[in-house]
């Protein structure tokens, strides 16, 4: 992992969400999550689910978890999600945070 | 010409006898047309379908029955449904063996009256959907094939007007799901479920859109079971009729249970010569017919009797020679439509020959093996087939709860998860299929034995199977994909659901949004 990745969490830089950025698919078992700057101020979910009933609940507070891992204070969210697994609904989130921030510094492997 | 009837002795015992012959009392006069003639001017063969309404004497609130042998190619329903409403019927009471997708068009009948309520093996499509949202005010019921043949046989299910589409049918009403007379590209092969309703209907009305020679032999339904013949354009969509040949199936998981599941037939006790098998059409079910047949071959082993709903893939083996027989209630594919045209070791059978609790001598019950599939699989082995994991309906019973019954050993092959949807749950949404029928469920992430059949369970402990308890299939499970949020219900039951022998195994309610 580069040092300087590892230097700009260590400081806390905030990752600010600069432009609209997508990752996923809307394949089965995929979930497609595109970012965009928020306008309200704060987190914004917008979940579409194949499983909404039985697990709508639980892909938001990944959605939430995940961008409050990043320190992502402000963020439209709108996710296709076709039954994704949790570990791909963390994958997915995170490298649309990253893309959205113009942030290449990936930070791979556990949960910060 | 005077007999001496009083000369008879005992003639008290032949109370029956209808007198002394004679020329005056055979007002019939002989009929002189040629065949040709009176297969044109035959008193069943009615101009049009409100003709044969009209003369089955159908009133409002009576009981009409279909087939499904035509599955989502079928016309016959929304063709006599529609007609039936134009002709101002209501109050109707539906007995489908089973209605798929295509029969959307229902909605409008239900909302309009002329349909009361529905029995059927299975809902599907759009129809499901509305009907699990509270669409009808009575509950719709649900029957197995065998279920519903012991409830035609009982009466509990007393059909007024059977209206069966049939792809060949002779003047006089011998109908069946093909014809050596030269077909029009439409068979369904079997017309097993078919055949019940038209030797219990009180009327029986066959719709056909290719009018053959009598006699239109071998007959899947005879004519003595028929009242009227009614000649249509177009009776279903032959693609959606038939699929063509079932293509293998490449997906690893169902591989890998296919091949478990035929491990576990191999050990099972029930591997021997002359054994018999019913196989689903699922992708895993057609795999491990292919993984068994290796062995059969290897071990010189064949199949007594194949049963069931049937594929081209159990099709292939009899022509091998590997199956000796096939007793066919239902053709799956276009192979084994023409097998049955063309092989006399293909037996067709009616849904009592198949699947009735009402026969001791059922064809299910002298099963040594049976492949099911299953939408969810609970820790007490209980199984749906008719609820998906939204709680809403999506499926049908089919032959279940009939063959996992009957067969020595049932076997249920299933993905321990689909997507995020688990498998093997704590309860299933619907019971349609009693635990205490299942012997051992097989998913791709290890095999469990009901603890029911200790025998079962060392024998496949023994072959070195991955074999643990169903709890640890629910947990693993669960590891994977997260604990489920329950589905929420109203309070309004929409479907009951029957086991084989008419009682009630479990309730469907309305889904809340």
């Amino acid at each position: 992992m580069p040092l300087d990745s590892l230097i700009i969490l260590q400081e806390g830089t905030r990752l600010k969400i600069e432009k609209t950025a997508v990752a996923g698919t809307m394949e089965s078992s995929d979930i497609m999550v595109t970012l965009s700057p928020g306008s309200v101020g704060g987190i914004e979910i917008e979940l579409e689910s194949s499983v909404e009933k039985q697990f709508g609940n639980a892909i938001r507070s990944t959605i939430q978890d995940v961008l409050t891992e990043l320190d992502v204070k402000n963020a439209h969210v709108k996710a296709l999600d076709k039954g994704a697994l949790d570990c791909t609904v963390r994958a997915r989130v995170k490298t649309a945070a990253y893309r959205a921030c113009n942030c290449d510094s990936y930070q791979f492997g556990g949960q910060n | 010409m005077s007999l001496e009837l009083s000369s008879i002795p005992h003639l008290e015992e032949f109370c029956a006898l209808g007198g002394s012959y004679s020329d005056e009392q055979n007002l019939q006069p002989k009929d002189v047309r040629t065949l040709a003639e009176r297969s044109l001017h035959s008193k069943k063969l009615v101009n049009d379908l409100d003709e044969a309404i009209r003369l089955s004497g159908l009133r409002d609130g009576m009981t009409i029955s279909f087939h499904h042998h035509f599955r989502g190619g079928d016309y016959i329903i929304n063709m006599v449904m529609a007609k039936l409403a134009e002709m101002g019927f209501k109050d109707l009471v539906l007995a489908a063996s089973s209605l798929t997708d295509c029969h959307f068009p229902l909605m409008d009948h239900i909302k309009s009256g002329v349909i009361r309520r529905i029995e059927t093996s299975g809902l599907r499509g759009k129809l499901a959907d509305a009907i699990s949202h509270g669409l009808m005010d009575i509950p719709v019921v649900f029957r197995s094939h065998g279920g519903r043949a012991y409830a035609i046989e009982s009466g509990e299910l007393a059909i007024d007007v059977a209206f069966l589409g049939a792809p060949s049918c002779d003047a006089f009403g011998n109908a069946n799901g093909y014809s050596r007379e030269g077909d029009t590209g439409i068979m369904c092969g079997s017309m097993g479920y078919a055949k019940q309703d038209a030797e219990y209907a009180k009327k029986v009305i066959i719709i056909t859109n290719n009018l053959v020679p009598y006699p239109n032999a071998p007959f899947g339904i005879p004519e003595s079971n028929v009242d009227y013949v009614v000649q249509v354009p177009e009776i279903g969509n032959p693609a959606g009729i038939m699929s063509g040949a079932t293509r293998f199936t490449k997906n690893p998981k169902e591989l890998l249970i296919a091949e478990y599941a035929a491990k576990v037939i191999e050990n099972s006790g029930h591997f021997y010569d002359g054994f018999s098998m019913q196989m689903g059409s699922g992708g895993a079910s057609l795999a491990t017919i292919r993984f068994l047949r290796e062995d059969m071959i290897k071990q010189n082993i064949k199949v007594g009797f194949a049963l069931g709903g049937i594929t081209g893939s159990v099709v292939e083996l009899l022509e091998e020679g590997l199956v000796r027989k096939i007793l066919d209630v239902q053709s799956f594919d276009l192979r084994a439509a023409e097998s049955l045209k063309n092989n006399r070791f293909h037996q067709q059978i009616s849904a009592s020959y198949y699947a009735s609790p009402s026969n001791p001598g059922t064809a299910v019950n002298q099963l040594d093996v049976v492949v099911l599939s299953a939408l969810e699989v609970d820790t007490g082995f209980n199984v749906n087939v008719l609820t998906g994991s939204d709680g809403v309906i999506r499926g049908a019973i089919g032959g279940h709860p009939d063959t996992a019954a009957g067969a020595s050993v049932s076997i249920v092959v299933a993905p321990l998860t689909r997507g995020r949807i688990p498998t093997i749950v704590n309860h299933v949404n619907t019971i349609v299929t009693p635990g205490r029928s299942i012997d051992v469920v097989v998913t791709d992430q290890g095999i469990a034995v009901n603890p029911a059949r200790p025998d079962l369970k060392d024998r496949l402990i023994a072959a070195r199977l991955p074999v643990c308890s169903i709890d640890e299939l629910r947990s693993k499970a669960e590891k994977i994909v997260g604990k489920a949020d329950p589905i929420l219900y109203t309070d309004k039951v929409v479907g009951i659901v029957t086991y084989r022998d008419n009682s009630i195994i479990d309730l469907i309610y309305e889904v809340k949004e």
